[in-house]
């Protein structure tokens, strides 16, 4: 086993700087403080907890994501560095799908096989020759970050299709600002709150008429999706309209929208919605979530998608390991954050090493999300590995491997003691005419005990992250 | 705005007026009944509030007698019948959900705090204080209307809000009013007698209109007077002569065009109260009054959907 990252604590056992004002802090609480607060800290999350609810039929059985009080610190000078090794992805990402919807250079120019992208269910050949604003193609980027036992920093995935989690970074820290203020007063922590304002500014940039005033909506799947408080939320705060499939209809593709006075033109549409299911007449014909018409308007120019169609390409796991040669194509420049090994199994020497090493490995479908369907051979049976093993044989191109990464651990009230549980992160990275990202993001963390994964549909907590302004 | 978002605003309103007027028809039903002892005409009693929400049907088909414990099971907590007080307030939820964002927090909360604690009342709680509840029901529904008033801006969001509890207080004052007919009619001759003026006196307090009519009229309990107040009184909040008066005003300030068919039916259905006599509506019949009021502001609201939310696209899109 090589050894674990703790964000807290040196292996000798002393306080990492960064966190010694919190280690500080937590010392000179009294012992019922600290338990007083976490009561409050409960019954408060309860209260907004309401608007975290996984929304379930009828009587409405709510879940809440268990939140966890004790942050995830980075220290000023790491994170921008960090900062800009994201920045320089999200660039990539974005001329990468440009490029492969249009002059497709670098399959021309052999630096990945030209398979992996046109045979590729994610590639939408609708979109070849279409162009979009500026030539943005992920307006809103989630890029997850994980700390190995080596101390560095390496991109797990990219989310570039419709990443969701902002609404917990906002509300996480509303919360910790309302429960103790002093630690903000002590310590100068950069700012998150307004992520909004920043989204909202990004969406005006690429609205297709660039006019001072676009008229910007968020479309949802509606209620029932487990995101819609996401939805309401950021639509709230940035004071734009959020709406449905069925509130917008196209004429002489042209988006509108139904208001109490007519039609409205809209410019900008923020969707929440699968490219599958934006519109029935071009995609899943069974969808009543999206808009007749609508991908006609879009490709006509007249109303811009955020994030654009087939953006899926990009963040599929057979095509993440060439994210960093991408950045050397496009940029001339060399990847500042590193990327896991990974092993495709569609090359026999891949497929013949990882079949020899599944319990050692972290075996996925290179088009799954959310932590479904994949191996994580040291914790798992033989039984689980021999099942896994037949999986992979029916279809080896659909599967990746990478090795297991010892997630680095921050302490986590397990009842009143501190326990160091394993975390990752994810940013937001916001593209327009300029990238922006608030210092921070989601940090999400396993609350059992030895569990590497971290997804809130696994059971997974969240942690308000401290970027320090020194 | 959006018709969708106007649509929900409007809904959100009628369900919480809903919820809170079946609560106060199943008090008076719940008064009267505790002074009327004699046989037979206690158990009448009780199907005054299943007739008047249209759920006498539904009713015979889940129950097996209409009785006190029954009916009040079935209109307070039976989350089957869509007309109960719980089916209320889970529309009600369900509309403020999909229209959050229009919402100030304060309203939510009142919204979902409501929801969630309905669902801890037991039917024994129910049956041991039934004014209890109803009281607790009303409570809720004064509280949204006063954050409402408190908290929220006045846009076109909160006009839709308030059209939808004036057109829904207005139907409900009519029913309620109604229920006289439903109660008393087999015995003409408890006219004038004790029990009348308890009935009619039950009538007023449900609509909280038992002091107003002291100061206004300063008489006995008379139901030509009740009437009076409640049909065409313009300064007593529940009126249907109040409620058509602000709902007039409110498609006024709406109104596509001044010529637009939703506010020449309002405006019609409120002159007809404004300049009417009440003598002239007792000699037609009061129920038959009644029941021409509810038709009409029924096709008002009809046309208040097709002008503003907009006939269906769909064959099952719905306006709830």
């Amino acid at each position: 086993m090589s050894q674990i990252y703790n964000e807290m604590f040196q292996p000798d056992g002393s306080v990492r700087a960064h966190y010694k004002p919190l280690q500080d802090w937590l010392q000179n609480q009294p012992a019922d403080r600290i338990e007083q607060d976490r009561l409050a800290a409960d019954l408060l999350f309860r209260k907004v907890g309401i608007t975290f609810a996984v929304y379930g039929e009828g009587a409405g059985t709510e879940r809440l994501i268990p939140f966890d009080m004790l942050p995830h610190i980075f220290e000023g000078a790491q994170w921008d560095r960090l900062a800009r090794g994201l920045e320089q992805r999200v660039v990539a990402l974005n001329r990468f799908l440009h490029d492969i919807y249009h002059a497709q250079e670098i399959l021309r120019a052999g630096k990945l096989p030209a398979e992996l992208v046109t045979g590729n269910s994610q590639f939408r050949p609708e979109m070849v020759d279409v162009d979009v604003p500026l030539g943005i193609y992920s307006h809103i980027a989630g890029i997850d970050l994980v700390r190995a036992g080596d101390g560095e920093h390496y991109v797990l995935e990219d989310n570039l299709r419709t990443p969701s989690g902002v609404s917990y970074m906002l509300e996480n820290r509303r919360m910790m600002m309302r429960l103790y203020p002093e630690l903000f007063a002590q310590q100068s922590i950069r700012p998150v709150e307004h992520y909004p304002d920043l989204l909202l500014d990004t969406l005006r940039s690429v609205s297709p008429r660039g006019n001072e005033d676009p008229t910007i909506v968020l479309l949802t799947p509606g209620i029932y999706n487990s995101a819609y408080f996401e939805h309401a939320f950021l639509a709230q705060q940035m004071g734009i309209e959020l709406v449905e499939g069925q509130d917008l209809v196209t004429e002489d593709r042209v988006v509108y929208m139904r208001t109490t006075r007519g039609l409205r033109r809209v410019d900008v549409i923020y969707r929440r919605i699968d490219d599958d299911f934006i519109d029935p007449q071009v995609f899943r014909a069974d969808s009543v979530l999206g808009v007749a018409g609508l991908f006609d308007a879009y490709r006509a120019g007249n109303v811009t998608l955020a994030n654009a169609v087939g953006t899926g390409i990009a963040d599929d796991k057979s095509i993440y390991p060439y994210v960093p040669e991408m950045i050397r194509f496009y940029l001339g420049e060399e990847p500042i954050l590193k990327n896991v090994h990974t092993w495709l199994l569609r090359r026999p020497d891949d497929l013949a090493y990882v079949l020899e090493h599944l319990p050692e490995l972290v075996v996925k479908e290179a088009q799954g999300s959310g932590g479904y369907g994949m191996l994580i051979g040291p914790c798992s049976s033989k039984a689980e590995i021999e099942a896994y093993r037949r999986r992979i044989l029916d279809a080896p191109e659909r599967f990746i491997a990478q090795p297991t990464l010892d997630l680095s651990v921050v302490p986590t009230f397990v009842g009143d003691q501190q326990q160091p549980r394993h975390v990752d992160l994810r940013p937001f990275l916001l593209c327009g005419d300029k990238i922006q990202l608030v210092a921070g993001g989601l940090t999400r963390v396993a609350m059992k005990e030895g569990s590497l994964v971290v997804n809130s549909s696994q059971g997974g907590g969240v942690k308000d992250t401290w970027v320090l302004d020194r | 705005m959006l018709s969708r978002t106007a649509s929900n605003l409007y809904w959100l309103a009628r369900f919480i007026e809903r919820a809170e007027n079946t609560a106060r028809v199943l008090d008076v039903a719940y008064r009267v009944s505790l002074v009327n002892k004699e046989p037979g005409v206690a158990e009448r009693e009780w199907f005054a509030p299943l007739n008047i929400t249209g759920t006498l049907f539904p009713f015979q088909g889940n129950y097996s007698v209409v009785c006190a414990e029954q009916v009040l099971s079935f209109m307070a907590l039976d989350r089957d019948n869509p007309a109960s007080i719980i089916a209320c307030a889970h529309q009600a939820r369900e509309n403020a959900r999909a229209v959050r964002v229009h919402l100030t927090t304060e309203m939510w909360e009142v919204i979902n705090g409501t929801w969630l604690e309905l669902q801890r009342f037991s039917e024994q709680q129910l049956h041991a204080h039934p004014s209890t509840f109803f009281d607790w029901v009303k409570e809720r529904s004064h509280l949204f209307r006063g954050v409402t008033r408190g908290t929220m801006h006045r846009s076109e969001a909160a006009q839709f809000l308030r059209l939808g509890s004036f057109l829904e207080r207005a139907d409900n004052t009519a029913r309620i009013l109604d229920v006289k007919y439903h109660i008393l009619l087999p015995s003409l001759g408890d006219v004038g007698r004790a029990v009348d003026y308890y009935q009619w006196s039950a009538v007023l307090r449900s609509v909280s209109a038992f002091e107003t009519y002291k100061r206004v009229y300063r008489d006995v309990i008379s139901p030509i007077k009740v009437a009076e107040l409640l049909l065409l009184n313009e300064d007593f909040p529940r009126s249907l002569q109040a409620c058509l008066h602000d709902v007039y005003e409110i498609i006024e300030d709406l109104a596509p065009h001044p010529r637009a068919e939703v506010l020449r039916l309002a405006g019609e259905i409120y002159s007809r109260l404004r300049f009417a006599r009440i003598d002239a509506v007792f000699e037609a019949g009061l129920h038959e009054y009644l029941t021409d009021f509810l038709r009409r502001i029924n096709g008002l609201a009809g046309e208040i959907h097709d002008t503003y939310f907009r006939p269906p696209l769909t064959a099952d899109a719905d306006t709830a």
